[in-house]
């Protein structure tokens, strides 16, 4: 790694000095691709923020296309039921490595208001590993882009090579998930065992 | 869109076997749930002959989220903040409509002052929803961006005071039995009137640069036509049924609150095209405009709700009721039952832009793939809505 106030001292003189991780990060942080894909409330609220008044543009992110194949984030927008979670399972496994996942409001963290009902997903997390949740039924705009900032100082850190490098470096760690089947009760299977592993509940006494 | 040879041809052959008339020249696509133009999670299986909708099957129920189920298990305030996400363009107006079933049921009496905030907010919604579904409509003709930013822009003007009175931009959760949730804040009637008083000017505009032209006439007129009486078979209500030319209004028909005082014009269509329906809703907002004049000038002063209105421990007498408004996107009613019990025992939603989607494949016959994509937006659905 190259001394700061060397790096400081170069700039001064017009040299920019940086390393190979930090110029791409730098690059794939700011334009974070959405996938144009709104599931209930919170579909409004994303279209919000990309409106004039919030304008995600700032951030990089105003290119939310259609096709799963162009995009590098998809966010979960909404009430994920028991017939739409394949094909959102779909739509992530089509999606090109490096992507992200954003749970945006209650519904797609947990189920939300309507976690009692009987075609309700009781959170995205069961099926895809999600990386940012935002709380909130629905969330704010300015949520989402906190969210999204989050995600990219997240990317920014991400390191290229040694043990801690992100997924989609390593060979041996899947880029697409089992997608489940729309069965007569439930999914099949409900939920993925090597993602899902909730904390045990202790009671007391 | 294509599909994959093999898939093509397996599509190709079953519809050769049922005996298609143009022999074998026809192609099934999906679009949908997930779709650009669909709305949300809504799916039209298509089959076209070259470009031309040949046959269309709507496929719904990706948004089915319990939520008469729910009601029937919970009490009959609990359920009030459920029904701001039927129709999340506009939980004013289906709290309203909702209150309104169970003041019916109860027998409440409501404040003057609470109903004029009810005419008030259901009119600001009307002003947002239409507002965002012309953007939308532009915005699936392939105007991308900039009619419906500016309607965004505009949307967000009401969802300010909206938040501002309710403490949320979508979901309100404001009407109770009986009244509102709380007074109007100091100072908003001033700023409604300052919205009031600058929307025509925003609206001008729209139209100026908008309803004539010539790309959008070529788009729309002629498109999607919807006869008169196959819209009053089918049950159509809202302004895709004053588009086709039906005077049917529910702020008319049924004077539900207090809109006898107000002076208003109900617009009507000659046509039953696309067009008629995006202007209808052009001018409705100009008339909407003239019931907020109205409103925000008589308002009284008093108590917006009767501060003994029980509220916690509710339960009406046994008995039905049907509660029903003009909400933006046409009849939306609640039909309820009790049993004396503190939950309903029937909960009963009559959504308008699931009965104003049956009759979609009657207007998109004949037309183009992409003509079918206007008119689904012209229909003004919102999923939560239709699948409930």
């Amino acid at each position: 790694m190259i001394d700061e106030g060397l790096k400081n001292e170069l700039a001064r003189q017009g040299v920019v000095a940086t390393s190979v991780q930090e110029l791409y990060n730098w690059g794939r942080s700011n334009s974070v691709w959405p996938l144009s894909f709104g599931l209930a409330c919170c579909a409004i609220e994303m279209m919000a923020a990309s409106m004039s008044k919030w304008d995600i543009a700032r951030f990089g992110s105003e290119v939310f296309r259609p096709s799963p194949r162009q995009a590098d984030l998809m966010i979960v927008a909404g009430t994920v039921t028991k017939k739409m979670a394949p094909q959102v399972v779909r739509l992530y496994n089509q999606m090109p490595e490096p992507k992200y996942v954003i749970a945006m409001g209650a519904c797609a963290i947990s189920g939300g208001p309507f976690k009692q009902g009987y075609n309700v997903l009781k959170g995205i997390d069961r099926l895809l590993p999600v990386d940012i949740h935002i709380p909130g039924c629905p969330p704010r705009p300015e949520a989402l882009l906190h969210a999204l900032i989050t995600l990219q100082a997240r990317i920014a850190a991400e390191p290229l090579t040694g043990p801690d490098r992100p997924r989609h470096l390593r060979a041996d760690a899947p880029s697409e998930f089992p997608v489940p089947e729309f069965g007569a009760h439930d999914l099949v299977p409900p939920k993925n065992d090597l993602l899902w592993k909730p904390a045990p509940v202790v009671r007391p006494g | 869109m294509s599909l994959p040879a093999a898939a093509s041809h397996a599509i190709r052959a079953r519809l050769d076997a049922e005996g298609n008339a143009s022999g074998g020249d026809q192609l099934e696509v999906a679009m949908g749930p997930q779709h650009p133009s669909t709305h949300g999670v809504f799916r039209m299986d298509v089959v076209l002959d070259g470009e031309t909708v040949v046959k269309l099957k709507p496929v719904f129920g990706y948004l089915h989220r319990n939520h008469e189920k729910i009601a029937e298990g919970t009490s009959y305030l609990g359920s009030m903040p459920y029904t701001d996400r039927l129709d999340y363009f506009c939980s004013l107006t289906n709290n309203w409509a909702y209150a309104l079933a169970v003041e019916k049921l109860a027998g409440l009496a409501v404040p003057e002052r609470a109903e004029y905030i009810r005419v008030i907010t259901a009119e600001l919604t009307r002003l947002q929803n239409h507002t965002s579904v012309c953007g939308f409509l532009l915005q699936d003709m392939g105007a991308l961006g900039t009619p419906l930013m500016w309607a965004f822009r505009q949307r967000e003007k009401v969802l300010d005071l909206v938040e501002s009175l309710t403490g949320a931009r979508m979901m309100c959760n404001y009407m109770r039995f009986g009244g509102c949730r709380c007074d109007l804040p100091p100072g908003w009637i001033a700023q409604a009137r300052v919205l009031v008083d600058e929307y025509p000017r925003f609206l001008e505009e729209f139209e100026a640069l908008l309803s004539g032209n010539e790309i959008l006439m070529a788009r729309t007129q002629g498109v999607g036509r919807l006869p008169a009486a196959l819209a009053v078979a089918a049950g159509v209500t809202g302004p895709m049924l004053r588009a086709s030319g039906v005077d049917h209004d529910l702020r008319k028909v049924d004077r539900y609150g207090i809109y006898d005082r107000f002076q208003f014009r109900v617009p009507l269509g000659d046509h039953g095209d696309v067009f008629d329906r995006y202007m209808i809703r052009v001018l409705e907002l100009r008339e909407s405009l003239g019931i907020l004049d109205q409103a925000l000038r008589d308002i009284p002063p008093g108590p917006v709700i009767d501060p003994k209105a029980k509220l916690r421990g509710f339960r009406p007498k046994a008995g039905e009721a049907y509660g029903r408004i003009e909400s933006p996107k046409g009849e939306l009613g609640f039909y309820l039952v009790s049993d004396g019990g503190p939950n309903p025992y029937r909960y009963r939603v009559r959504p308008p832009s699931l009965i104003n989607l049956t009759i979609l494949e009657d207007m998109c016959l004949g037309h183009s793939v992409a003509d079918a994509v206007v008119i689904l937006g012209s229909v003004d659905i919102v999923l939560g809505e239709v699948d409930r």
